[in-house]
Order: structure tokens, then sequence, then C-alpha cells
């Protein structure tokens, strides 16, 4: 079990390391001198020269990068052009509503997939089955920003339950809470239909194996063997799918964020790329990869919890 | 036929003919702005409403039909053409170092969604349809070569296969004389379910403004545009979200047909 | 202290269970399991027809056939774990109780309970991510027979029961830890934690080797003498059958054609398909005069390791040696028979031959030019020698025709035949198999096991191979199909004079069809002659185990002659 963690481990650094390099590359390096690409066609070359100075672009490249990456470890992601801030900082204020965020949605995701998956591959071919694997099948096909603006329409707009957007801080927890419920039933239902679907099958997969059929032997019935041999076996696939759900979920976070003028992650990149501000770029990306590939590793350790097979290896 | 291949099928060549129809002849034109008639809901004239700009609601679903299948399409086709021969590459040195080194490959690349590309991208050289296609056609190609590879190496173990190196082939060759015809119908089917994540992803990037930029029509523009709007004509907030939601189901419903009717025990990945 | 609780419990049934059951429990008794009338459709489709059967307590019954004769179905129905479509007339009766009546809650408090089945594939019969001591405890706890620690008790001492002590093995294991034949202990310990009256066994040893065969058939036969239980056996091993089984039934297509006191059913033999079974069982091909003919194939000094699992982050781990120095020859005209259980690396050594692994030390030559050229397979070489798979269904790409599939081979050749002459050399490719020119326009689904077996061979011979490898190639059939491809080896034998090397895990097959036999163990050969001397008088410790482990055929009735005509499809 420990070899394969330390594995992992290893596979998390160089994955980090490589993610690193590629977002440096591409935004440091590709696009020529960032500093007059930051400015615009217009700059005065002496502002571009300070700017250049400002952001050690004369140094050569290896030390830049070094220098951007022994920085990020300390929690120094340098300062943004624009706002004349330290990116951290206001990182970590957007961080406090797009992590929670992600999280509240996986969540749901995850308390509706489950029963719902469950239930159907108890039911196969029969009405409740049909009902459940029609509903997931239109939840799969839903745009998640587009089914936001209709709980807008439906629950602010129309009921006045919710407000239709922006975020009061986390002083109230609950009024926080509130806040992000909305963002959060959009972005997890369209997830659920999906990890639903997959629960579903990966248990009907499950049911056709020779243990369960030995597992009847012994004499559980139908239900007792799809709970106790059939659920866990299920997980392994599932937690495949839920690791990669969680990209997906923050990446929707930004988008859903847009819909209900949340000031998290997502409106924060969009400004920068509007302000050309690639400081604050390049850290919220490498963020977000980051968050992503611990994800990642987590789900591996998962994996490891889950099937006994994969803690004796490697 | 199944139910699911009929109306996926019917869907599906619904949205197509829409798009294709687009380049001849739309019930009006897109381009020009009759301020007059914003805002409208849908009537004998106008059978879905008109936009903030008065333009014509079918027409600009129509039109928007094209990017995003164009799109969708091309991120496909990015997926296939360079996923399958990676994955069959690596499941015929299974274990050695390209394996290896697709494979790495293929897990960083998924350390990266395709909004978070599509960011990077934009940032460099701003935003447009291209960079939609760029963003989700890479994300498909670890997608399609995870999956190639893991069908290939399940092929490869079989015997049939044994026979064609002791008839002194090469890898290449058995790989496309032999492998690549045995995973077609998981391609299709797998391509068609990314083909439908493809409209998905579009239509978000278009609504975040990091895809097609006006005058090119997309729905999830079209759903930006919209935004401000939806308390006061709610038509055309819910109109083109509903286009996407049927295009998505008619292309789901076809793969899912389509893997019914060819192989039942498929190992497609929706994600 | 927990010892005294497991006895108490274990006494509750002590009082019904006959103690000693070294007298034969016969049908005379009351039976223990009724089969009356019973027929089987799924989905309208008859799959049992009118099947009278009784077991009693203590009684091995076995049912005995071809794949598709319904035997696994009558397992199945006995469990009351038959497919959806089943429709189900007549009555299975357990101690009086009509099974079929029964509501599917009254089943489950059955099974496990009065009725334990073991399966056929240990490898997948037990559930992956739970330890096997649970699994046990299980078969007690889902019928609350005891509470919690006195279960797992029970369940440890199961386990000791079936051979696998705590000691040795933990109750502690996932089955990925144990071997084959441990895991199919641990599914017996499951079926039988509860003492079942009726024990049911479907093909419980078909998977298994030889040796551990021997081991898991007396360890059933134990059981149900201490215990007296009623086995069910099914197994379509009729050599099994005649060591096991008190009483046998021959299925055929749903149908029992034939039942009766074992010695007396195969001194009688009365219905013409139980003859043709036991006939095929006992196949011995008529192999012309072996004429050796100078040397042909030359294996020196071949090892061929693998990289095993590595022991830490980078530590390499020990590699795992398929084949250990092996040398052997085979002369031209010379039919070598090569066994040994699985994992012994027979299979490497035939892939080694082929050119399909490198190996890292030692030279296989064939005629003289070896079959790696600085580590590459030579192709000149190659086409020297082709091959024969097990598996009838996965050794055909399912989307090309017979023609193209038989063809391959010709890739080898510089100068390939083309068009018509192409065309001919299939045709004549499939008639020498005993198939007809135009089945080459077919594709491989249309076939049975047996055609596509020969359609495998006729793909072997169409380049005229110097070499042919049969690879398990009559592993997969039934009895009376493995005859018939036996005797059309014979047959193509005496045609076309072929060297082959014929890699088996069954000891009779092998001694039917070979001239001289080496025996594998461990990746070396550790006997090696002439096939009648080894097999009459084995030299090697182990070679004499396997033969004594391989369960055989009673002697035909009145002697009966050595080899009988071949039966009909």
């Amino acid at each position: 079990m420990l070899a394969y963690a330390l594995k992992r481990l290893v596979i998390l650094a160089l994955s980090l390391a490589v993610a690193s390099l590629v977002i440096f590359v591409v935004v440091e390096v590709a696009p020529g001198d960032p500093a007059s690409f930051m400015l615009g066609i217009n700059a005065r070359p002496d502002t571009i020269a300070a700017l250049r100075a400002e952001l050690g672009l004369d140094l050569p490249v290896h030390e830049r990068y070094l220098a951007w990456v022994t920085g990020m470890v300390q929690g120094d992601f340098g300062t943004s052009y624009t706002y004349r801030a330290p990116v951290a900082q206001m990182v970590a204020e957007r961080v406090q509503v797009s992590l929670p965020l992600a999280l509240y949605a996986l969540l749901l995701s995850t308390l509706i997939a489950f029963p719902a998956g469950i239930f159907a591959a108890a039911r196969r071919g029969k009405p409740g089955d049909v009902a459940v694997m029609g509903a997931t099948q239109l939840g799969v096909a839903v745009p998640n920003f587009w089914f936001a603006m209709l709980l807008v329409l439906l629950f602010a707009l129309k009921l006045r339950w919710f407000s239709a957007g922006g975020f009061p801080g986390w002083d109230d927890p609950l009024q926080g809470l509130k806040a992000l419920t909305l963002p959060a039933v959009a972005l997890a239902l369209p997830q659920a239909a999906i990890l639903a679907r997959v629960m579903r099958s990966a248990l009907i997969d499950i049911l056709h194996e020779d243990f369960i059929r030995t597992a009847r032997a012994k004499g559980l019935s139908r239900r007792q063997a799809l709970w106790r041999h059939g659920v866990r076996n299920a997980l392994i696939p599932v937690l495949t799918i839920i690791g990669l759900q969680f990209s997906f979920l923050l990446a929707g976070a930004i988008i859903i964020e847009q819909v209900f003028f949340l000031p998290g992650l997502g409106r924060l990149i969009f400004q920068a790329i509007t302000q050309r501000d690639l400081i604050v770029v390049e850290s919220v990306v490498m963020l977000l990869v980051f968050a992503v590939i611990v994800v990642t590793f987590l789900t591996d350790l998962a994996y490891a919890a889950v099937d006994p097979r994969l803690r004796g290896r490697r | 036929m199944s139910r699911n291949l009929i109306l996926g099928t019917l869907l599906t060549a619904l949205f197509l003919g829409a798009a294709l129809l687009s380049f001849l002849w739309t019930p009006y034109p897109t381009d020009t702005v009759a301020i007059t008639e914003r805002l409208q809901p849908p009537s004998a004239a106008h059978w879905l409403g008109t936009d903030h700009f008065g333009r014509d609601m079918l027409s600009l679903i129509m039109v928007g039909a094209r990017t995003s299948i164009a799109v969708a399409l091309v991120a496909v086709g990015i997926g296939l053409g360079l996923g399958v021969p990676l994955g069959l590459a690596a499941a015929a040195r299974s274990g050695g170092w390209l394996d290896e080194a697709i494979m790495r490959m293929n897990d960083l690349i998924f350390a990266f969604p395709s909004l978070v590309i599509a960011i990077l991208i934009t940032a460099i050289l701003g935003p447009g349809a291209l960079n939609a296609i760029i963003a989700i056609g890479i994300f498909n190609i670890p997608v399609f070569a995870r999956l190639s590879r893991g069908a290939a190496l399940s092929l490869w173990r079989r015997e049939f296969i044994l026979a064609a190196r002791t008839a002194g082939k090469s890898a290449p060759r058995i790989s496309a004389e032999h492998i690549l015809p045995n995973i077609a119908n998981l391609l299709i089917v797998q391509g068609t379910i990314q083909f439908s994540l493809g409209i998905l992803a579009e239509a978000g990037l278009s609504y975040v403004g990091l895809g097609a930029q006006p005058p090119i029509p997309s729905w999830g523009r079209m759903l930006a545009d919209a935004q401000t709007m939806v308390a006061l004509a709610p038509h055309v907030a819910i109109l083109p979200g509903l286009a996407i939601v049927l295009t998505v189901l008619g292309l789901n419903l076809l793969g899912d047909g389509l893997r019914d009717r060819l192989d039942p025990r498929l190992g497609v990945v929706r994600t | 202290m927990i010892p005294s609780l497991v006895s108490k419990y274990l006494g509750e049934r002590e009082g019904q269970r006959p103690s000693h059951l070294s007298d034969r429990t016969q049908s005379d008794s009351k039976p223990l399991l009724e089969i009356d009338a019973l027929s089987l459709a799924i989905h309208d489709k008859p799959i049992l027809k009118n099947l009278t059967l009784t077991i009693a307590p203590g009684e091995i019954v076995a049912l005995t056939g071809e794949s598709g004769s319904g035997k696994s179905m009558t397992a199945l129905a006995a469990m009351g774990l038959l497919p959806q479509g089943a429709e189900i007339t007549g009555a299975l009766r357990l101690d009086g109780t009509d099974l079929c009546a029964l509501s599917e809650r009254r089943l489950c408090a059955l099974r496990g309970r009065e009725i334990g089945m073991i399966f056929q594939e240990p490898m997948t019969a037990l559930n992956p991510v739970q330890r096997i001591g649970a699994q046990v405890a299980e078969t007690i706890l889902v019928h609350k027979a005891m509470p919690r620690g006195v279960a797992n008790a029970r369940a440890a001492e199961m386990l000791a029961r079936v051979g696998l002590p705590p000691e040795r093995v933990p109750p502690t294991r996932y089955p990925h830890e144990l071997s084959g034949g441990q895991r199919q202990r641990v599914v017996i310990a499951m079926a039988i934690a509860l003492r079942p009256k009726l024990l049911i066994a479907d093909e419980p040893t078909t998977a298994l080797d030889v040796t551990t065969q021997a081991q898991i058939l007396d360890l059933l036969r134990d059981l149900v003498r201490e215990e007296g239980m009623g086995l069910m056996m099914i197994t379509h091993d009729l050599a099994v059958v005649s060591e096991m089984a008190d009483r046998i039934a021959v299925m055929k297509s749903g149908e029992i054609v034939e039942q009766g006191e074992t010695r007396r059913l195969f001194a009688e033999m009365r219905h013409p398909y139980t003859r043709q079974l036991f006939e095929a069982s006992r196949h011995r091909a008529d192999l012309p005069e072996p004429r050796p003919d100078g040397p042909l194939l030359r294996v020196a000094e071949v090892t061929r390791h693998y990289p095993g699992p590595r022991d830490g982050l980078f530590r390499p781990g020990q590699p795992h040696i398929a084949v250990n120095g092996v040398s052997l020859e085979v002369a031209r005209g010379e039919r070598v028979g090569l066994v040994g259980e699985s994992g012994c690396g027979k299979s490497t050594l035939a892939r080694a031959i082929l050119g399909l692994e490198p190996v890292q030390a030692g030279e296989i030559t064939l005629g003289g030019a070896p079959v790696y050229r600085h580590g590459k397979p030579d192709r000149a070489v190659r086409r020297r020698v082709q091959v024969v798979f097990q598996d009838p269904y996965g050794s055909f790409n399912p989307r090309h025709r017979v023609g193209r599939l038989i063809a391959e081979p010709f890739h080898l050749l510089d100068d390939p035949p083309r068009g018509p002459a192409r065309d001919a050399a299939i045709a004549q490719a499939l008639s020498d198999v005993g198939l007809k020119p135009e089945h080459a326009g077919q594709h491989i689904h249309a076939f049975s096991g047996g055609q596509r077996q020969r359609i495998a061979i006729a793909r072997a011979l169409i380049i005229r191979p110097e070499l042919v490898i049969f690879d398990e190639a009559v592993s997969a059939l039934d009895v009376r199909v493995r005859a018939q491809i036996l005797d059309l080896i014979a047959d193509l034998s005496r045609q076309y004079g072929l060297t082959y090397l014929f890699i088996s895990h069954d000891l009779s097959v092998v001694r039917g069809i070979t001239d001289r036999v080496l025996v594998m163990r461990g990746g070396e050969i550790v006997e090696a002659g002439e096939t009648e001397t080894v097999f009459d008088n084995p030299a090697h410790w182990y070679t004499k185990s396997l033969l004594a482990a391989a369960p055989s055929l009673p002697r035909p009735p009145g002697g009966g002659p050595e080899d009988d005509p071949e039966p009909d499809a």
C-alpha cells in the first residue's frame, strides 16, 4: 500500500512539474515578449522596458521558470499588473467561492446519482429504471449554464426563493451556502445524470459476474447480493468518473459563476484575459491544473482503498 | 430498429439538415438588424420570435447549428485522427517506453480541462471558433487514445492476432488489418458521444466569450446575449438552449442505439 | 472459549445426521432430492425434457454429457437460480418439499442452508474485494444461524476443513492472493459452511490442473461421506465420473438417455450415445509409423524470463522464469508431445519456437537455420513452422471470410500464389481437412467449434510448413469432436508426413497422438522418452504424480478393440 501511494506521489510530482512547464512555455515563451503583449501595440518603449524589468524578463528563460516555480511553492504567485495586488491574495479570495461551489456540486451530484443508479440497476427493464434512464438521458444533454438560467428564471425571478446572483460572503455561512445553492444544483444535475448512468451500467455488469451467482447460491436475495457484493465492486469504475467529474465541475464552476455573477476564479480569469494580465491567467490556470492533478492522486488512493488487488501492486 | 436509434437519427438529421439548409436559405437574413421588431415572442411571421436586434430566432438557430456542428465535428476528427493511431501504437508496444510515454501524455492532457486549454489559447491568441476547435480537439485525443489502446490490448491477446503474427505480419499491418476493423464500432459509438460532448463544450466556450465571435451566430453566444433579457423575453434564452438539448439528446440516443445494434458489450465511456 | 461455542452450534443438527455413512445409502432409502418429470423451457426454447432423477443422502450422482446437453441448467433449476423467462413443469423435491412451488423468499432461506453449490470457474466465483473469511462467514450470517463472532470462528474452521488452515492461508486473505485450487476450496467452504443436505458441483475441477483436480475430488468425496450430504456432480469428463460417482445419468440435448449405478452402466452401456461418449473419451488416433528423417527443430539451452512486479519504487522485482535452459530436438517426421500443468512454460516455449517471443538465452534452429537473427524472427525460417491454437472461437478475425483467413500465412512467402492459383490452394486446404471449397466464401461464425478447428488446421497447413505446433488444439472441444480432430491429424500425417509438436495438459490425448513425449514442470523438461514407455514406466516423480492424479476410465466392456471407428457427428 505504501509503495503504491509513494509511486502515485512521484507521478503527482512529475505531472505537476510537466504541467507547470507547459503552462510557462505557452504563456511566457510562445507569445514572444509578454511585456509588449500585455501592454498592447500602442505602448511606449520605455513603459515596456519598465514592465520587462518588473517581470524579470531580462533574465534567461530557465531562471525565470525556476523563479516562478519556487515563488509558487512559497505561496508567491507574483503581482497582478492591472490590479497592482499580489495574485496570491486575489486568488485566495476567489477560491473561497469557486472551491466550495465545486465541492458542493460534487456532493450533490454523488448524493443524487448513487441512489438513482442503484435504484435503476435493481429494477433493470422495469418502469422505474426506464423513468430514471429517461431523466438521465435528458440530464446528460442539458448544458449546465443554460440550466442555470432556467433556474434563475424560475426560482429567482418568478418564485423569488433565491437571489438571482451575487455572493454575500462567508460571514453568515448559511447565507453563503444559500447563494451557492442554485449554482451548485445547476452544476450538479447534469453531472449526476452521467454518474447515475455509470453507476447503473457498472452495477449491471457486475450483476452478471460469477461471484454474484455465488452470493445468490449462499442464500442472499437479489437485493442483498446487489448491496453487499455489487455496490463496492461498482465503485471502482464509478470512482474514475467522480475523479474526472471534479475537473469538469471546476471548469463548469468557472462558467456558472458568469451566470450568477459570483466573484470566483472564473470572473477573475475572464477579467484577466480581457485586460491581458498574463500573470493572473498563468497563476489561475496553474492552480486549476494543480487541483485536477491532486484529485487524480486522491482518486488513485481511493481505488486502492476499494480494491485490494491494487494495494499489493508496485 | 430500436426506438433510440429512430429518435436519435431523426433529431440528428433535423439539426444536420437545418445546418446544411442554412447555407442556401434561411427564413430571414441573420445579418440585418431590425430594432423595431426586437424581442418579439413567437408568431406566424417569426415562428420562434426575434432577438434583441430584431433578428429571426429560427434563422439564427439554423446558422448557429452550423457553427456548433462544425466545431464539434472537427474536434472529433482531431481526436480520432491523432488519438486512435497513438492508442494503437501504444497497444502494439504495450509495456514499452512508447506505450508509457503516450499514456503519461494522455494523463497530462486530462489534467487540462478543455476550458483551461481554451483560456490559455485565448489569453495568447485572442478568442475565436478556432480556439474552441483546438481546445475541444486536444481534449478528445486522450479519450480516443485510451479507448483504442484498451480495446486493442484485449485484441492483441486474442489468438487470431497471434495467428497473424505467425504469418509474419508487422505490428502496424496487424493494427490496420485486424485491430482497427474490430474496434471500428466502438470508435463510431464513442465518436457520436464525443460529438455531442463537443457541442456542449462549444456552447459553454461561446457562452463565456472564448468561442465563436460575432458576427458568427452560435448557440452559446445567443444564450450569453439573452442572459440580461431572461425576464423580459424568456424565449430568447429558452430556445437556443432547447436547440442544444435536442441536438445533444439526438446524438446520444443515436450513440446508444448504434451501440445496442452493433454490439451491446462495447465499453464506451461517457464523462 | 470460542471452540466450545462453535461446537455447541455445530451440534445443532448432529441428531438429524447419520454419523457414519460408510454403508452406502442407495436409492432404496428415502431420496434427498427427487427430480420428477422436470421439463424446462427458456423463452419457449425447450432446454430440459422430462427429467427424472433421485439423489439419496450420502450419494454421489453424476450428470454427464457434452456441452449444451442441459447439465448446468439442471443444477441451476435445483438451486432455483434459473435465468429470466424460464418456464418449468414437473417437480423438484428436496426432502419432500417441491422447490418449484416455493416463493423466492423461501428459496433464499433454503439456498446455502439446505443446498450448497460449487461452480466451475474459481477465478471469478469469489468477490475480489472481500476477505475470504468474511465470504465464508456470510453464508452463516445471511441465514442468521449464529452470532457474528461464532460465525467467524466457524468460517475459519471450515476453511481449515477444506485444507486452508489459518497458519498457511489466513481468513484475512483476499481471493487474488490465492491459487485457483485454493479459491475452489474457499468456494467449497462457503457451500458447506452450514452443512447443507445437498451439494451441487458444476464442473468443479474443469478449470483446475490434474493434480489439483485430484485433491479437490478427494476433498469432495470425503465431505460427502463424512457429512452425509448428497452430491450432484456435473462434469463432461467420463473418467472423473467413473471414479467419483455412485450413480451416473447421461444427458443428451436436455434428456437423460441412460442412468444407473456406475459400474453397471459402464458394463452395459445400453444407449448408443453413452457408448459413443465412452469410446470417444478413450479414443486413440491411428497414427502411421513414424519415419524420423534427420533433425528438424533444435532448441538449445533456451531461457525466457519476464520482468517480475517491481519490489520498490524503482527496484525491479524478481524476474519470473517461464522457460529455464530447455533443450530439445524434434526430427523430421516425428510427432512429439509436450505435457505439463498450467504455468509450466509449455506455451511460452511454443511461442518462442514460433518467433513470437524473443528468448534471453540459448538458440532455436529449424533445419539448421536460427529462428531469430539479431533478435528479430527470420521470415525465411518462420515460414517453415505454423501453429493451431486452442480457442476455436478466438482464433479467427470475425470480420474476414474463411478464404482470406486460411490464406493469411501466404504473407510469409516471397511469391505467394495469386488469382486462380490462390483459390485452388484454398480449396485444396479446405478439402484436406474435410471441408468443402465453397466454405471459403463464408464468415467464420457460420461454423461449429470442431469445424473451426478444421479451418485452423487448414490455415496452418496451407503453406506446407515443415513443423506444426498444436497448442492445446483439442482442449476446448467436446469428446466426440475431439476424437474426429485427432483422427484428422492422423490422416494428414499419413497424407503429408507431418512433423508436429503437440502441446497439451491432457495426458490421455497426448498418449494417443504422439510418438515421443516431453514432460515439463516449472520451466524445465523433467522427463523425455517414447510415449508408451513414459506412460507405462514413468521415471521422474513428477510424471508419476501426474499419471497417478489423472482419473482413468474403466476397461471397456468385453475388452473391446483398442481403437474404435470414428463415431458419427
